[in-house]
């Protein structure tokens, strides 16, 4: 049985206009996606802003609602799931949110903040919860003492590292980390990724991790999995998306990346003109007439891409 | 190279009032900036490359600024003048590009507009050559649709399509110095990609001399001819692009570059500083000002009174702690990054 299977799922949003507000047209967020997630390792999800990873991650945990299509977490479909039903599972599926500055509530001190998922499944004394929160403060690297803060206290690694207890006091088996990184500075994103790496192995935790730095996915993920327009056009294991791109969006991407050699910059300015020229040339071969890519093809054992 | 700098900092000071005392955020900074070359200010938030920047535009607030040293614009010192003889310059022949697109551009304007306005203060067109300029620069900053662009308002228009209006703002009026704050952050790598790609074309078509603020050392191998980093308000290492990602030497540049995932060292841990940027009125006034981030080193490595020193031709580096920095960890820090050893 799969860890966690997504099957054919799509979010479509609703366009309503006209005097009733009627629904006039979609917006195909997440347009028939497929892929799983094996127990213990990071999955990448990557793209550029508007392809749906985003919208994809708060589906698994039901942020959003699923049109169509199923969410298989051990073997149960969560699309399925009434409220009441999802409440179960939600404890085994967390997430980190992208900002730390507007995810966690002002207003809260930091013990409430940790204490929230706690409140909401088990019963404990204050006494003892208390005890929980300081386990996972500590967990986490920041002092014991903090718990009667605020997050205005906090710097924003800090704050992060806050988010990351949160998510961790249930014991959850996946979290879905959404731009972890990208509001932090270099040194500090450093601090948080190694820290990810560790309670993964502490904690066996599974992640989705969505990015659109391309540099942070190498550096984090076992599996890769791109996105454009709400759909994949190519999967596989770091190495395969890396060294041996297929799909021309797949190319677009990694040529953007800065070398970090000053001596290739024109060799990167040439590449990326190439590049660009077999993406405005090929376009038709990668895309149907509407601008949708194939359905997944694989072409190794780990690999597939979106090809006719 | 041109004999004469196009810019030149001296001894820049800019301090901040904080409850009635002076805090400088950007401290006995000099540099210069020559025609045709792309200076990089490189370090994390709260080191003062922001504040360098608005200094030389003379856009912080002037009651609660304070600002010495000399900043010399063409033979002009630009710290001396007036509010409107100011005016005159910047939008003019500088130009600034800001980090953040969606803020930088006004929502109740077109940005046709927009781009016109600067050329209404600084030139005597007429309302259709303006237009028609306007319309040039669009398609100049890469805009394929550009007359349906003019009329559009900026919230219509995707991150990096209005970054690009910002750009066409910016050099409207064919500035010989562009200021870049950030100009990729916000943005996706593919777009990232692009706008790199358009400012150095710019730079090679009017010969630009552009001061580039980014904390992506990516963007900075990219572009830059020189790289200073920036650390609590002072440059702590300043040398060619290329030089300085095959020979860091500072150990805080060292550090930025070991906490960088890379291509070589990928499944291996990153470096973290220890400890955070200090704060404004915290900043150590007296010795170097990584010392406090680099404690497993010996207190005497570092100089008293650290000075800016040229190790070899044109390579500058502050403090004498380079010389013996090792990092405590096994496995990665010893000699260089190991990014750029080829």
């Amino acid at each position: 049985m799969e860890f966690l299977k997504i099957n054919h799922l799509k979010v479509y949003y609703p366009i309503r206009g006209g005097f009733f507000r009627r629904v006039v047209s979609q917006v195909k967020a997440v347009d028939d996606i497929s892929f799983e997630l094996r127990q213990g390792e990071t999955y990448g999800l990557v793209g550029e802003s508007g392809c749906g990873k985003t919208t994809t991650g708060r589906t698994i945990i039901g942020l959003n609602k699923a049109t169509s299509g199923e969410i298989l977490f051990e073997g149960k479909d969560l699309a399925q799931l009434s409220r009441r039903e999802f409440h179960q599972y939600r404890k085994d599926i967390q997430m980190i949110f992208q900002d730390p500055y507007s995810s966690l509530n002002p207003r809260k001190r930091v013990l409430d903040i940790i204490a929230e998922p706690i409140r909401n499944y088990e019963r404990l004394s204050p006494g003892e919860e208390k005890k929980k929160v300081q386990f996972y403060i500590e967990k986490v690297g920041l002092n014991p003492e903090s718990i009667a803060k605020y997050p205005h206290e906090f710097s924003g690694g800090q704050r992060q590292r806050i988010g990351i207890a949160r998510a961790l006091t249930l014991k959850p088996k996946l979290i879905i980390a959404d731009e972890p990184v990208s509001a932090l500075d270099v040194s500090v994103q450093a601090q948080v990724l190694n820290f990810m790496k560790d309670i993964q192995k502490e904690f066996q935790l599974t992640y989705l991790f969505i990015s659109h730095d391309l540099g942070i996915i190498r550096h984090m993920c076992d599996r890769i999995g791109i996105m454009y327009r709400g759909q994949f056009v190519e999967e596989g294991t770091s190495e395969d998306i890396y060294t041996n791109p297929q799909h021309i969006y797949t190319k677009r991407l990694i040529s953007a990346i800065p070398d970090m050699n000053p001596a290739n910059r024109e060799k990167q300015l040439l590449l990326r003109k190439e590049v660009h020229a077999e993406y405005k040339h090929s376009y038709g071969q990668y895309f149907n007439a509407e601008g949708k890519s194939y359905p997944l093809k694989p072409i190794s054992a780990t690999h597939s891409v979106a090809l006719p | 190279m041109n004999s004469k700098p196009l810019l030149e900092i001296q001894n820049l000071r800019t301090s901040f009032r904080i409850q009635d005392h002076y805090f400088a955020a950007v401290d006995n900074v000099t540099l210069t900036v020559n025609e045709n070359e792309v200076v990089a200010i490189v370090g994390e938030s709260g080191c003062g490359k922001s504040a360098l920047a608005l200094s030389i535009m003379g856009l912080h607030p002037q009651e609660r600024t304070k600002l010495e040293g000399n900043i010399s614009f063409r033979g002009n010192n630009l710290l001396s003048l007036t509010v409107p003889e100011l005016n005159k310059i910047r939008g003019k022949e500088i130009g600034m590009i800001f980090q953040d697109p969606l803020t930088a551009l006004n929502p109740l304007m077109t940005c046709g507009k927009q781009i016109e306005e600067s050329m209404t203060y600084h030139t005597n067109l007429s309302k259709s050559e303006k237009k028609a300029k306007a319309i040039e620069l669009l398609k100049k900053v890469g805009i394929t649709t550009p007359e349906r662009t003019y009329k559009q308002y900026p919230h219509e228009l995707s991150g990096g399509m209005r970054q690009r209006v910002v750009i066409a703002i910016a050099i409207a009026c064919d500035p010989l110095l562009l200021i870049a704050d950030e100009p990729t952050t916000a943005l996706d790598v593919t777009i990232q990609a692009q706008i790199m790609d358009l400012l150095k074309e710019l730079q090679h078509q009017m010969k630009t001399g552009i001061i580039l603020i980014t904390h992506d050392l990516g963007v900075v191998a990219e572009m830059a001819d020189r790289v200073a980093v920036m650390y609590a308000g002072e440059i702590v290492e300043l040398a060619n692009v290329h030089t300085l990602f095959s020979n860091p030497l500072h150990p805080y540049t060292r550090s930025l570059f070991n906490s960088i995932p890379s291509s070589a060292s990928s499944k291996e841990r990153l470096h973290v500083i220890e400890g955070v940027v200090p704060s404004l009125q915290n900043l150590p006034r007296k010795g170097c000002r990584f010392k406090d981030r680099i404690q497993w080193l010996d207190e005497h490595e570092h100089e008293e009174n650290p000075v800016l020193r040229e190790i070899s031709p044109n390579h500058f580096v502050r403090c004498t702690c380079y010389q013996n920095f090792y990092f405590p960890e096994t496995g990665i820090g010893d000699g260089n990054n190991g990014i750029s050893k080829n």
